[in-house]
């Protein structure tokens, strides 16, 4: 299985990471090596089986709904990039 | 004093014979003179520490101690610590200071432990040899004296290495892949990775969510013991922990082994183990044998597809785990952001290491359109087949044991240039946690002077088991006593 150069600038745009020019050929090469890696389980024969999302077959617990958590804003807050009278900033997203 | 174990000093605190504070004074004050050549602790608290032994003193005084109150022990970095630096081995979270304790964290400190430091990791846990990491990598004590700079494994390489250099008796650890028994097997001390669900997942920053589970390295498996009788239990917390007694891990270590069946795989005594780390194994199932177990070959037919599988979902589920880390709640944000965009991608692409990027990118490419169905899905239904081979193994035998990793610890940069070959440093390892059992690895030899690894795999919920075999082993061995030059 190979990728290719467009591939990788898509995945890149889809995982909100920056790719620079300089760096995609090694990435098809690395990529291309995992993808290889991977392209072994076509050979399993898979028809019948139910795919498994937990070792254990849990499923999720439900809660009473019930407010069990107190507000701790300005902890969290505190260890955030910028915040202002309680908000997180971003750069402006409107014009 | 720094070679002794977690029961030993829990008794001679409990005697008297050594406060907490002399303890906890004597190993930060190793680790300041030792940890220069290995590099296995991120953060030192020594303050924090010092405060923690001197209230696990007057706790022993008032007579209302637990086993572990003024034992100093260390933990991964990657467990959040209420008010000390986590930085998961990355840039990203560099000056993170978490507002809050993991579950792990909050049992340690309830018990009276006294936490001496955070260890380093590749970073988020994605990794084999520790190089992966923001703050450098870890040297392993082993082999040092020949002057070779070797890996100590990873993820947990800061954990294995801090313990094998008797810089801590016991720290924690976590175990995806691997992350917990390769790094104890290439440092030679005793690691156990718990059934997925047995301890909680809360605070413990994720990687891969199904197949992250904690644990423990210690030298002795009493020790480790000691370790998941603090940390087992069913945490609401964690919607993926399982609820479910837990026994004292301690009581049936002295169990005899008469009549333990033990399997030995034959896909993973293959020939990409040298015949001098198979010879330490066979030599090791030897003395099982001597103790009254029966040995049995058994097979796991599609054990060798569990690199593939993983390298699907373990990249997927982190693909999405760490769509977190956005520059705008907490952790690193680069400079001057042009837009929204600009500030996604940038910080990203500056926080994250080159081994985090491709394993996102690798997710977030099987989980995209068009994509899922022949990636993921398919991993998954691959995945049960890999369990369920486990299940049929278990029907016949009781544990199954093989080496932990194909070979001795190698030395660092040999690896680093080509991805999918430190992948394959996993391969005897990675199919547990597709399946989720518990699995340990024990010290069980040396090739060249190095530590050699047996791993022993058993059922769900099995771990007393386990560390009963692994206590057993210890008591007519002395390879996790050995210490490092």
């Amino acid at each position: 299985m190979t990728i290719s150069r467009k591939d990788i600038e898509k995945v890149a745009v889809l995982a909100r990471i920056r790719v620079d020019e300089e760096q995609i050929s090694a990435l098809e090469k690395d990529l291309g090596n995992i993808l290889d890696l991977v392209d072994q389980l076509g050979a399993a024969d898979t028809d019948a089986v139910e795919p498994m999302a937990h070792p254990l077959d849990a499923v999720q617990r439900l809660r009473a709904d019930e407010v069990t958590e107190t507000n701790q804003r300005d902890a969290f807050q505190a260890i955030a990039p910028a915040t202002e009278n309680g908000l997180y900033l971003v750069p402006r997203v409107i014009e | 004093m720094h070679n002794k174990s977690v029961a030993e000093l829990s008794r001679e605190l409990e005697s008297g014979q050594v406060s907490s504070v002399e303890l906890t004074q004597q190993f930060l004050d190793r680790i300041k003179q030792e940890d220069g050549k290995y590099n296995s602790f991120i953060t030192v608290t020594a303050d924090q520490a010092l405060a923690a032994a001197k209230a696990a003193d007057k706790q022993r005084a008032a007579g209302n101690a637990s086993p572990w109150t003024g034992v100093p022990f260390a933990h991964k970095d990657i467990f959040c610590t209420d008010g000390v630096l986590t930085t998961c081995g990355s840039k990203m979270l560099a000056h993170f200071v978490p507002p809050y304790d993991a579950t792990v964290t909050a049992n340690f400190r309830k018990a009276g432990a006294v936490c001496l430091g955070k260890t380093n990791m590749d970073e988020f846990a994605m990794g084999s040899s520790n190089e992966s990491s923001y703050f450098g990598a870890v040297t392993n004590p082993w082999g040092l004296s020949k002057g070779d700079k070797r890996v100590p494994g990873g993820s947990s390489g800061g954990s294995a290495a801090a313990v094998a250099a008797r810089l801590v008796p016991a720290a924690t650890a976590t175990d995806t892949g691997g992350s917990i028994r390769q790094p104890a097997a290439l440092c030679g001390v005793t690691g156990l990775k718990p059934t997925y669900g047995r301890v909680s997942r809360y605070g413990m920053i994720a990687f891969a969510s199904s197949l992250d589970q904690g644990g423990t390295i210690a030298r002795s498996a009493e020790d480790n013991a000691l370790m998941l009788n603090v940390m087992a239990g069913f945490d609401p917390k964690d919607s993926t922990s399982i609820d479910r007694e837990v026994p004292d891990y301690t009581a049936t270590l002295n169990e005899p082994l008469k009549g333990l069946k033990i399997g030995l795989p034959k896909e993973y005594f293959s020939d990409q183990l040298s015949p001098a780390m198979e010879q330490q194994v066979r030599d090791a199932v030897n003395e099982y044998e001597k103790l009254g177990a029966t040995v049995k070959e058994v097979s796991l037919p599609n054990a060798k597809l569990a690199i593939a599988a993983y390298y699907v979902i373990a990249p997927a589920e982190a693909s999405a785990n760490l769509s977190r880390f956005d520059g705008v709640r907490y952790g690193y944000r680069c400079e001057d952001p042009k837009d929204l965009m600009d500030l996604y991608t940038r910080t990203r692409a500056e926080g994250f290491g080159a081994e985090v990027k491709r394993r996102i990118l690798v997710g977030t490419y099987a989980l995209s359109a068009g994509y899922f169905d022949a990636y993921y899905l398919k991993a998954q239904k691959v995945r049960r087949l890999i369990q369920q081979d486990f299940i049929n193994a278990f029907k016949e035998v009781d544990v199954l044991m093989s080496p932990t990793t194909p070979s001795p610890a190698f030395i660092q940069g040999e690896k680093t240039s080509d991805p999918v070959t430190m992948y394959l440093e996993d391969v005897f390892t990675i199919a547990i946690n597709l399946a989720g059992i518990p699995a340990m690895s024990v010290p069980a030899g040396f090739v060249d002077g190095l530590p050699v690894g047996l791993q022993m795999i058993g059922d769900y919920f099995s771990e007393a088991r386990l560390l009963n075999a692994a206590h057993q082993f210890q008591q007519v061995t002395d390879w996790h006593q050995r210490e490092p030059q």
